[in-house]
């Protein structure tokens, strides 16, 4: 048994933190505002580390693209019990048009040159909720993707996976390698506890460049505008069921 | 300009966010056709055939495309791409246009547009980020545009009579490395929840998955059918598949009823679009009462069953 995993580990805005549109439009606002990594990568870390504790994976590295402070995303990940980290740094302001697509090419790279079996990431990042870089890193290394996954079994040398789909769950097998994305219900991720904490800081951090991995990863987007949306109005409060029920009337809706 | 639309279909019927989809697709303008992959889907192909905006229907039969599996479906889009040069390659937002569409567009080396809720010109669209909280106009700067579009921004392309050429889509291979080994659909008689005219939520403040019946019997008075909050799903009171919000379901229905439903940004992020909205929250400084046109603070084990009942009077009477 050897097999490498590789987890993906955005930066973003805190899930707590409300969100403010910057003045002339080109952003939100992130200076003094709170980090923390994407939940759904929470979830991914935690599904690579217990197939560790399951003797399945033989050891789990975190990565994590974009500035400096990336590295306090990777502790969080080493702390749950990621083995090491790789930073790949993108100094800002290019990692404000970190795209997807270079996140791709930048963990399909590493997966190489690492000689990983398996990859998984969170479904979707809580930033630009593209919901993509799961499918173009599995797309760029041909593997296949098991995507929104709430339950895996690897199995030698394939894998069954139940999917979170529309209408309810699908279980699909795929072959490894393979990348999976993390859904909500594949597992409660753990927290970090001091001594984990104290642990992590000894761990090591490998710092690259996308052009030491020769990968390009110039925007094919350009953000013209970041508004904030439409104000929706507050209606007005009924004292009552009865009342409720003519205003649903009053619209036809019974 | 011409546009390749992806139809998704579950094998029986074409999925109805596919029409809007096709809506999207005019608003580029050029012409449209259609790609259908399934095993023994003669039946969808008709149908699409007659949606009314689209030109062309390709129709690829074949064991391997059922699941729709994106490993599978890839190489038959790349080899209609090859012979045709779309200019725009679309499929909806749903699971399966979020797992597909990506996967394409790495293989055309294009950067994906998910989620799109409008079209600006050609090349540029804007699609919320932060759940929501902000709206994004972007510019595509690849030769082909691939994205995904959220269909309660868009109406649904009517379905005609009139029914248009259909063509053998070219042939690809499929690499054989996934299958599909089934599914297990949440059994209900209600509306399905994205295209449903009537929705009803519940939340954390319902206390547990039974207490649901409450909604299910009210849902079933009005027609409408039953969503819940993310909280909800992560208390384990109902699967994921009733998930509404930024990382669960996008709804727009005509009548939205939250009940115990505190109205959490990821929340809102998946119902703030609905014509009207109804909550039933006993806390009166929940957040969701901002976006309510109507709210009634009251204990919801109380609220909800006078509802039903007075609902299925008014009904009768």
């Amino acid at each position: 048994m050897a097999l490498r995993v590789l987890v993906g580990c955005k930066r973003v805005i805190d899930y707590a933190v409300k969100v403010r549109v910057k003045p002339d439009k080109t952003g939100v606002v992130t200076d003094g505002v709170k980090h923390s990594m994407n939940p759904f990568d929470e979830i991914a870390i935690e599904e690579a580390v217990r197939l560790k504790e399951k003797k399945v994976a033989s050891e789990v590295v975190a990565i994590s693209c974009g500035p400096k402070q990336c590295q306090e995303t990777l502790r969080t990940a080493l702390a749950m019990g990621a083995d090491r980290a790789i930073h790949v740094e993108v100094p800002e302001p290019e990692s404000h048009t970190l795209e997807p697509l270079g996140v791709a090419k930048i963990f399909s790279k590493l997966a190489k040159d690492e000689d990983v079996g398996l990859i998984i990431v969170g479904k979707q990042a809580i930033d630009d909720d593209c919901n993509q870089t799961g499918q173009l890193t599995a797309a760029l290394l041909d593997w296949p993707q098991a995507t929104f996954a709430s339950e895996i079994t690897v199995d030698g040398d394939s894998m069954k996976v139940i999917r979170e789909v529309d209408g309810g769950l699908e279980t699909i097998k795929v072959n490894m390698p393979a990348v999976v994305s993390a859904d909500l219900r594949l597992n409660e991720p753990r927290y970090a506890t001091l001594p984990n904490i104290m642990k992590a800081k000894k761990k090591k951090i490998d710092v690259k460049t996308p052009a030491d991995l020769g990968v390009d990863i110039s925007p094919r987007t350009e953000t013209l505008s970041v508004e904030d949306p439409p104000v929706r109005q507050a209606g007005s409060k009924v004292e009552d069921v009865s009342e409720l029920v003519e205003k649903l009337k009053s619209h036809g809706f019974v | 300009l011409s546009t390749l639309i992806v139809a998704e279909h579950n094998g029986e019927s074409l999925t109805k966010a596919t029409l809007n989809a096709v809506t999207a697709a005019q608003a580029i303008g050029g012409e449209i056709s259609a790609l259908v992959a399934g095993a023994n889907a003669s039946k969808i192909v008709e149908e699409v055939s007659k949606v009314k905006g689209i030109s062309k229907v390709l129709y690829a039969d074949n064991e391997c495309y059922k699941g729709l599996l994106p490993e599978a479906i890839t190489p038959l889009v790349l080899a209609a791409q090859n012979q045709f040069n779309y200019t725009h390659i679309t499929a909806t937002a749903t699971a399966f246009g979020k797992n597909f569409i990506p996967r394409l567009a790495a293989k055309l080396d294009v950067s994906p547009i998910s989620d799109i809720i409008g079209i600006t010109s050609e090349d540029t669209f804007t699609r919320t980020v932060y759940a929501g909280n902000a709206i994004a106009t972007v510019k595509s700067k690849d030769n082909v545009k691939v994205f995904s579009v959220r269909a309660t921004a868009f109406d649904a392309a009517d379905v005609g009579s009139d029914a248009v050429g259909v063509e053998q889509a070219p042939s690809a291979e499929s690499p054989n490395t996934s299958s599909w080994e089934g599914q297990e659909l949440s059994k209900s008689d209600r509306p399905e929840l994205t295209s449903a005219s009537y929705v009803i939520s519940g939340g954390r403040g319902l206390k547990s998955g039974d207490n649901f019946s409450l909604l299910y019997e009210l849902a079933d008075t009005m027609g409408a059918a039953v969503g819940a909050s993310r909280a909800a799903v992560d208390a384990g009171y109902v699967p994921n598949d009733m998930q509404v919000g930024q990382t669960g379901k996008i709804v727009a229905p005509e009548l939205y009823i939250a009940v115990g439903i505190s109205g959490a940004i990821q929340h809102l992020a998946g119902m703030k679009d609905s014509k009207t909205i109804v909550a039933v929250n006993k806390d009166p400084e929940a957040p969701i009462f901002q976006v309510a046109d109507y709210g009634l603070v009251e204990d919801l084990f109380k609220a909800v069953p006078e509802l039903t009942e007075k609902v299925k009077a008014a009904k009768s009477g």
